[in-house]
């Protein structure tokens, strides 16, 4: 790689590429939503046997996923409101991605026990 | 004199270096600024759609915040979590008109939402002309699909299909 052409953005750079990521993400997820829950129109049985998939382990490891992509871009996309539309917004950038960041902890806490409770209880018996 | 001999020469600088072509009498040219408007500019320029867009991500982005984050609540949170999924459940939503709504505005914001910043990310790493143009066909198409066929499941549900 050529010297000093590699762009380092620091955490804007990053807050960036990550909401990036995990828009696409939510968008492809979305996609075949919509596919699997159009199968209440061909029967509740249909329906019913895609659903139960969802209920699996490893799927509630990747529902645990996609929440924790849609609370970051939720609350990133928040940020990058206020920075263009508060008049202090790009002065307080950096202090509201950390603000975000500890959101984003509290609730991916707060989210453990109700997204993947059940999932360890099918693993670990009881 | 020697001024006029040296405009028709076509040099801009004079027999002493600093002596300039222009003066009081023979003021220089004026050169437009860049994007000025003017009479020759074509009424019909592009528009404003990309600042529409923009605005358009912004406001269904804090909408989509009420909406989607309480869905993932009703769904994976309250009552069970995902546990509780099944035809009967989405029944005895779809039963309820606001519901219906909340679904369907969520339907549209986050699919045109998506679709716009994909069509930006088309854009910023599609470098051939073609591909670019057959990328954005494909997310168009798939797009419009998934719009309508929401719609229509939402609009048709029937709790007595079998
Ligand atoms: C794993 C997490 C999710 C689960 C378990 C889930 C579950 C469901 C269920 C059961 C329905 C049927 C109707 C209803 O009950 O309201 C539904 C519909 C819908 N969901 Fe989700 N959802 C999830 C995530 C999401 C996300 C992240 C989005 C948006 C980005 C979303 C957007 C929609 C839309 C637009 C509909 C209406 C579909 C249609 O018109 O046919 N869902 N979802
Ligand atoms: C939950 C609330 C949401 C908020 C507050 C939000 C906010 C935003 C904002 C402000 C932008 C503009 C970024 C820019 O112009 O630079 C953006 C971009 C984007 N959003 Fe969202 N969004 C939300 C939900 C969604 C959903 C549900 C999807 C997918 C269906 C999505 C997919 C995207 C994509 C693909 C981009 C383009 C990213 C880029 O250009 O780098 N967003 N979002």
């Amino acid at each position: 790689m050529p010297a000093g052409t590699l762009y380092r953005g620091r955490e804007g750079m990053w807050s960036w590429v990550a909401h990036r990521v995990t828009g696409v993400l939510i968008f492809f997820f979305l996609f075949v939503h919509v596919l699997d829950t159009a199968l209440v129109r061909v029967s509740p049985e249909a329906y019913d046997d895609v659903v139960a998939t969802y209920k699996t382990p490893i799927v509630a490891l990747l529902e645990y996923g996609l929440v924790a992509a849609i609370l970051f871009h939720a609350l990133n996309g928040l940020r990058i409101v206020a920075v263009d539309f508060w008049s202090k917004g790009p002065r307080y950038q950096k202090q509201m991605l950390w603000t975000v960041m500890g959101i984003w902890i509290v609730l991916m806490v707060g989210a453990l026990y109700p997204v993947l409770g059940h999932a360890v209880r099918e693993v670990f018996g009881s | 004199m020697s001024l006029n001999k040296e405009a028709t020469d076509a040099t801009a600088i004079g027999d002493v270096e600093g002596v300039t072509l222009y003066d009081v009498d023979h003021p220089a040219p004026v050169i437009e600024a860049p994007r000025k408007r003017t009479k020759k500019t074509p009424k019909a320029t592009r528009g404003n759609f990309e600042m529409y867009g923009w605005l358009f991500m912004r406001l269904s982005g804090i909408v989509l915040v009420v909406l989607v984050l309480g869905h993932l609540l009703i769904q994976l949170v309250l009552d069970g979590g995902v546990s509780k999924i099944g035809f009967a459940f989405v029944a005895g939503r779809w039963a309820s008109p606001f519901w219906q709504a909340w679904d369907l505005i969520m339907l549209w914001l986050a699919m045109l939402h998506g679709a716009n910043g994909l069509r930006t990310i088309i854009n910023d790493y599609a470098e051939r002309d073609n591909t670019r143009f057959w990328l954005k066909m494909l997310l168009y198409t798939a797009t419009v699909f998934t719009v309508l066929l929401g719609t229509l499941v939402i609009f048709t549900f029937d709790p007595n299909i079998r």
